[in-house]
């Protein structure tokens, strides 16, 4: 048996609720940003989420997917050509919903859903340095390449940020002297040499 | 269909009544020092989490 979805049922039958949702996420994905009642926003997250997960995917039957929900076609259109393309770093968490007051006449609470913006590159940073910092589903990595470049720009504004781009000047040195070691190793020992050599697998 | 036998007392009346009680809201301050519902969006600047929300 399929598990239930989470949240609660919306409208007086199954075709309404579809309904609802459908029209929720063509005019969330062409305002960009609405205001609705927190039950169907809450309702809306998961669903719309997925609509862009497809839009991120971007072929054929991705969007004949898409189209099965939403009729507008100008709004698909847009949904593949603009929002898709926008959360290209982004994995998941691509609406936002904040919780703004009552309704007058029924007192309900409303909440606004928009769509977050793209992940700028001190972001993106940050986030690749929280990564190499090493969590529960990452182990540690020294950062390389663009990273460390913007971790270096960034040095002075954000304290990760330089702790970041002192650790891949760090990486940077061991490399450099693990290559070293390794060229006047090679020839006595073969093992030692392919130890170190998976060492610095880890750490790149 | 049941129907009451007796008038209920203007005490039992008010015994239950007095048990018809408001809750006071959970409130504190936005960083602009206005008072707001907490997890809501400030009402009189709009912003919540120094992001602007509403229109004001």
């Amino acid at each position: 048996m399929p598990a239930p979805t989470k949240g609660a049922r919306l409208g007086g039958s199954p075709a309404h609720q579809r309904h609802m949702l459908a029209n929720l996420a063509t005019a969330l994905f062409e305002h960009g940003a609405i205001t609705t009642t927190e039950t169907k926003a809450k309702r809306l997250r998961p669903y719309a989420e997925h609509l862009i997960t497809f839009a991120k995917r971007g072929d054929l039957h991705a969007r004949r997917q898409v189209m099965r929900v939403i009729g507008n076609k100008s709004v698909v259109h847009e949904l593949f050509t603009e929002i898709g393309p926008r959360y290209e770093n982004r994995n998941g968490g691509y609406t936002r919903i904040t919780k703004v007051g009552f309704r007058k006449g029924d007192n309900a609470q409303l909440a606004r859903i928009e769509l977050v913006e793209a992940l700028t590159v001190g972001q993106s940073a940050v986030a690749e340095a929280e990564r190499a910092r090493g969590t529960q589903f990452a182990g540690r990595k020294a950062p390389t390449g663009a990273t460390a470049e913007a971790a270096a720009d960034l040095a002075k504004e954000s304290p990760t940020a330089a702790a970041v781009a002192v650790e891949a000047e760090e990486a940077k040195a061991a490399e450099a002297t693990a290559t070293e070691s390794e060229a006047t190793e090679a020839p006595a020992t073969t093992e030692t040499t392919e130890e170190t050599t998976e060492g610095d697998a880890k750490d790149a | 269909m049941a129907v009451p036998k007796r008038r209920m007392s203007r005490s039992n009346t008010r015994a239950r009544r007095s048990q018809w009680k408001a809750t006071l809201p959970a409130l504190s301050h936005c960083p602009r020092g206005h008072v707001v519902r907490q997890h809501n969006a400030c009402p009189t600047c709009g912003r919540y989490n120094d992001r602007q929300v509403l229109d004001v």
